[in-house]
C-alpha cells in the first residue's frame, strides 16, 4: 500500500537557523506516528510543516499519495488537536464542531447528522451549547478531539494533546485516543514530549533531538535496540543504566571489564561484544538487572555489588548501585532483600544489553 | 505602620484607622468639588437671565429657571453673519465623527490583527512606524494635509474631514487591537486555517466576535478625539461644514458689544454632550477593556 505519509529529505530554516535537517518519515494508513522529543527538538515545527501551517524550506511532503508541499491547510485532508485546544472562544460547542463544515459550504442536514454522530461517540452531547470557558479541561479536550473527528480526514495530527491535563485524566484521555485509533483505524501523527505516551500510543516512534531524527522504529525496537546514547537516554523510565566498560579481547570470547567502588572490578563475557573497540558505554535497562535468584537465562550473569539506596515504588523496588563511576538502578521486585550500606548479589542479563561507542554514542551491536 | 498597629492597643488603633478613613473621604470630596465646580457653574448660568447674571453672583444657583439661552444656543446664536445657532454644525460633526471613528476602528481592528496574528517580515517595523504616526504634532502635517486634501478635491469638505481623522486615528486604534490581540494564542488562527477558514473568515468569524471590549475603548477614545477636535477642524472645512468646536469658537469669538455668557455655558455644554454620553453608555465597558487581557476567561 502507498505510504499516507511520505516526507522526503524535509528541511525548515528560519533565517541562517536550520530547524530540522533532512527530514524522512513515511507512514502506513492505519500507522500511529509519534514524534517525541526534548523541548526545542523541532517536532511541533514537524507537524506544523505536515500541516502547512509552516512553510518548508526544502524536500517534499505527500499525503494519501498527494504532492502537498505547497498546498494550504484546508486542502490537505488533514485535521488538527492543539495542546491548547484552541477552541473557538464565542460559539457554542456545536458551532465549534462544525465551523469547518460551514466554512466548506456543507448542507444543514450533514452537519447535524455529523455532529450528532461525533457527539455520542465523545459522549459531549449534554455540552453542545455551551461555551468552552463554561467547559473543564477534559471536556475542552473532548471538544477539540471532536472537532477533528467530525472532519474524517486522511490524517489526524495532534499537538502534545494531553499535556494541560492533570496527570489522572491524562491517563484516562491517552487511553481513549488509544481506543479511538483501533476503532477509526486512522493514521495518526502525534507530538508528544512524554516517552511514557510515545510508548504507549505509538506503533512507530521518531525519536528527535536539535531537529535531527535519532531513530525510527517500533517502541519496541526503540526501546530495546536504541540507536544511539540520546535515545537511551531519552526512552524509559528510570532511564537505561549506561555504564563506561572496558573490553579485553581474548581469543574467541570477550571480557567486559566494569570497575566498582568496592573490590576488584567485574568481569562479564559476552560473544557479542567480539570486535568492539576497548572503551564502550554498557547500557542495560534497570528491568535487566535483578537480584541473583530472580533472573535466569543463558545471559545471566552475577556479580556483588554495594547496595547504596533503596527506594520502595510500589509494585519494585529500585535499588542504587555504583558502578564503572555511574549510579545504576536495577529493578527488583518489592520484597527485596538489599540494604543500603551491604552487599548484595545483582544478576545482569546481557542478553539485553546496548554497546555504544563512548565519542560517537552511536549504537555498537 | 503596622508596626504602629501593633505597639498601641487597639482601640487607639481603630480611632486612627477611623481617622484615616475620614481623612481619605474628605479628600475625595474636596477634588470631586474642585472637578465639579466648572460644570457647576456652566450649569447654572447656562440657566439664568442675562440680567441675572450681571447682578447675582457667579456660583449662585439660578433664581428664575429659563432654557432661553439654550434655545438660542441651539438655533440662534449668531456664528458671524449667520444666526442659525449650534444646530447646524453639531450635525456636521455628528456626519463627521460617526463615520471616522467606524472607518478608522475597523481599520485599526484589521491593522491590529494582522500585525498580531499574521506576522509577516518586517510586521514590527511597521507597528512602530505606526506607534510613532500617533505622536507626530497636528501643527506639522497641516500644510502638507491641506495640500492634498486640495489635490484629492476634498478640500473645505467633510468627507475631508473623515479622511483626515481617519488617518489619524490608525495609529492609535491599531495600537489598541494588536495590544488586545498579541493575547489571543495564535493556535485560533492555525485551527481555523486548518477547518479551512480565510483571512477575512477567521477575522470576522472568531476575531471580532472577541473584540467587544476593545472596540468600545476604540470607539469612545477615537470619538472623544474627533469629537473634541479643534485644530483640523477650523483648519480643514470652509463655511458650512465647520464642526461643532469651531462653530462654537465663533460664537464666543464674534459677538459684540454685551457678552451672552449663558448662551455660551449652554453652547458649551451641547457642544461636550456627546462625548459625555458616549461615556456613561460605554465606561462600563472602557474600564474592562482597558484592563482585558490581563485576566483570562
Amino acid at each position: 500500500m502507498a505510504p499516507i505519509l511520505d516526507i522526503k529529505s524535509l528541511y525548515k530554516n528560519y533565517g541562517t537557523t536550520e530547524i530540522l535537517k533532512d527530514i524522512n518519515v513515511a507512514i502506513e494508513p492505519g500507522d500511529f506516528l509519534v514524534l517525541v522529543g526534548p523541548s526545542g527538538c523541532g517536532k511541533s515545527t514537524l507537524l506544523n510543516c505536515i500541516a502547512g501551517l509552516e512553510p518548508i524550506s526544502g524536500g517534499s511532503l505527500h499525503i494519501g499519495g498527494k504532492d502537498m508541499t505547497h498546498v494550504s491547510p484546508k486542502d490537505r485532508d488533514i485535521a488538527m488537536v492543539f495542546q491548547s485546544y484552541a477552541l473557538y472562544p464565542t460559539m457554542s460547542v456545536a458551532k465549534n464542531i462544525t465551523f469547518g463544515m460551514k466554512v466548506r459550504g456543507i448542507d444543514q442536514a450533514t452537519q447535524d447528522r455529523k455532529l450528532a454522530e461525533v457527539a455520542s461517540q465523545l459522549q459531549i452531547e449534554q455540552l453542545l451549547n455551551r461555551r468552552p470557558g463554561q467547559l473543564s479541561g477534559g471536556q475542552r479536550q473532548r471538544v477539540a478531539m471532536g472537532r477533528a473527528l467530525v472532519r474524517d480526514p486522511k490524517l489526524f495530527l495532534f499537538d502534545e494533546p494531553l499535556s494541560n491535563l492533570d496527570a489522572k485524566l491524562r491517563v484516562e484521555m491517552r487511553s481513549e485516543i488509544k481506543k479511538l485509533h483501533q476503532t477509526l483505524g486512522a493514521s495518526m501523527v502525534y507530538v508528544t514530549h512524554d516517552q511514557i505516551e510515545a510508548m504507549t500510543l505509538a506503533t512507530k516512534i521518531v525519536v528527535m533531538k536539535g531537529g535531527v531524527i535519532q531513530q525510527i522504529g517500533s517502541p519496541s525496537e526503540i526501546y530495546n535496540r536504541p540507536a544511539n546514547l540520546f535515545v537511551a537516554d531519552f526512552m524509559g523510565s528510570p532511564a537505561m543504566n549506561l555504564i563506561p566498560a572496558k573490553i579485553r579481547q581474548n581469543g574467541g570470547d570477550a571480557q567486559i571489564e566494569i570497575t566498582r567502588s568496592t573490590g576488584a572490578p567485574i568481569v562479564f563475557h559476552d560473544p557479542k561484544a567480539k570486535g568492539l573497540p576497548e572503551d564502550v558505554i554498557l547500557g542495560l535497562r534497570p528491568e535487566d538487572i535483578a537480584e541473583s535468584g530472580f533472573r535466569a537465562g543463558e545471559g545471566v550473569q552475577e556479580a556483588e555489588c554495594q547496595v547504596e539506596m533503596v527506594e520502595p515504588a510500589g509494585a519494585d523496588t529500585y535499588v542504587v548501585s555504583e558502578l564503572g563511576g555511574k549510579q545504576v538502578t536495577a529493578r527488583m521486585h518489592a520484597e527485596t532483600s538489599a540494604v543500603p550500606g551491604q552487599s548484595l548479589s545483582f544478576a545482569f542479563d546481557l542478553s539485553k544489553v546496548s554497546y555504544f561507542s563512548t565519542g560517537s554514542g552511536e549504537r555498537l551491536n | 505602620m503596622a508596626d504602629l498597629a501593633h505597639s498601641t492597643p487597639r482601640s487607639q488603633s481603630n480611632l486612627g484607622r477611623i481617622a484615616l478613613r475620614w481623612l481619605l473621604y474628605i479628600l475625595l470630596a474636596v477634588f470631586a468639588l474642585y472637578y465639579l465646580m466648572p460644570l457647576f457653574v456652566m450649569v447654572t448660568t447656562s440657566l439664568k437671565s442675562l440680567d441675572e447674571i450681571r447682578t447675582g453672583s457667579l456660583v449662585a444657583l439660578p433664581r428664575e429657571v429659563t432654557f432661553d439661552a439654550w434655545k438660542t444656543a441651539w438655533s440662534g446664536a449668531c456664528t458671524g453673519i449667520q444666526c442659525e445657532g449650534l444646530q447646524p454644525y453639531f450635525w456636521n460633526s455628528v456626519l463627521l465623527a460617526v463615520p471616522a471613528v467606524m472607518i478608522s476602528t475597523l481599520i485599526g481592528a484589521l491593522n491590529g490583527y494582522v500585525i498580531a496574528q499574521w506576522r509577516f517580515k518586517g510586521a514590527n517595523l511597521i507597528f512602530s512606524l505606526m506607534l510613532f504616526g500617533c505622536f507626530i504634532p497636528f501643527q506639522v502635517v497641516l500644510l502638507p494635509m491641506a495640500r492634498l486634501l486640495g489635490m484629492m478635491g476634498l478640500a473645505g469638505t467633510i468627507p475631508g474631514l473623515i479622511f483626515v481623522h481617519v488617518i489619524y486615528g490608525i495609529g492609535f486604534t491599531t495600537l489598541f487591537f494588536r495590544n488586545y490581540y498579541v493575547t489571543i494564542p495564535s493556535e485560533l488562527v492555525k485551527a481555523a486555517k486548518v477547518d479551512g477558514a480565510n483571512f477575512f473568515r477567521i477575522f470576522w468569524s472568531i476575531f471580532l466576535p472577541l473584540s467587544l471590549p476593545i472596540i468600545v475603548v476604540t470607539v469612545i477614545w477615537q470619538f472623544t478625539q474627533i469629537w473634541n477636535d479643534f485644530l483640523f477642524g477650523v483648519s480643514f472645512s470652509q463655511a458650512g461644514t465647520q464642526p461643532v468646536t469651531v462653530a462654537l469658537n465663533n460664537i464666543v469669538n464674534s459677538t459684540t458689544g454685551v457678552k451672552e455668557y449663558n448662551v455660551d455655558m449652554a453652547a458649551a455644554i451641547i457642544a461636550a454632550l456627546p462625548t459625555l454620553l458616549v461615556y456613561v453608555v460605554a465606561g462600563k465597558y472602557f474600564i474592562r477593556g482597558l484592563t482585558a487581557g490581563s485576566v483570562k476567561g
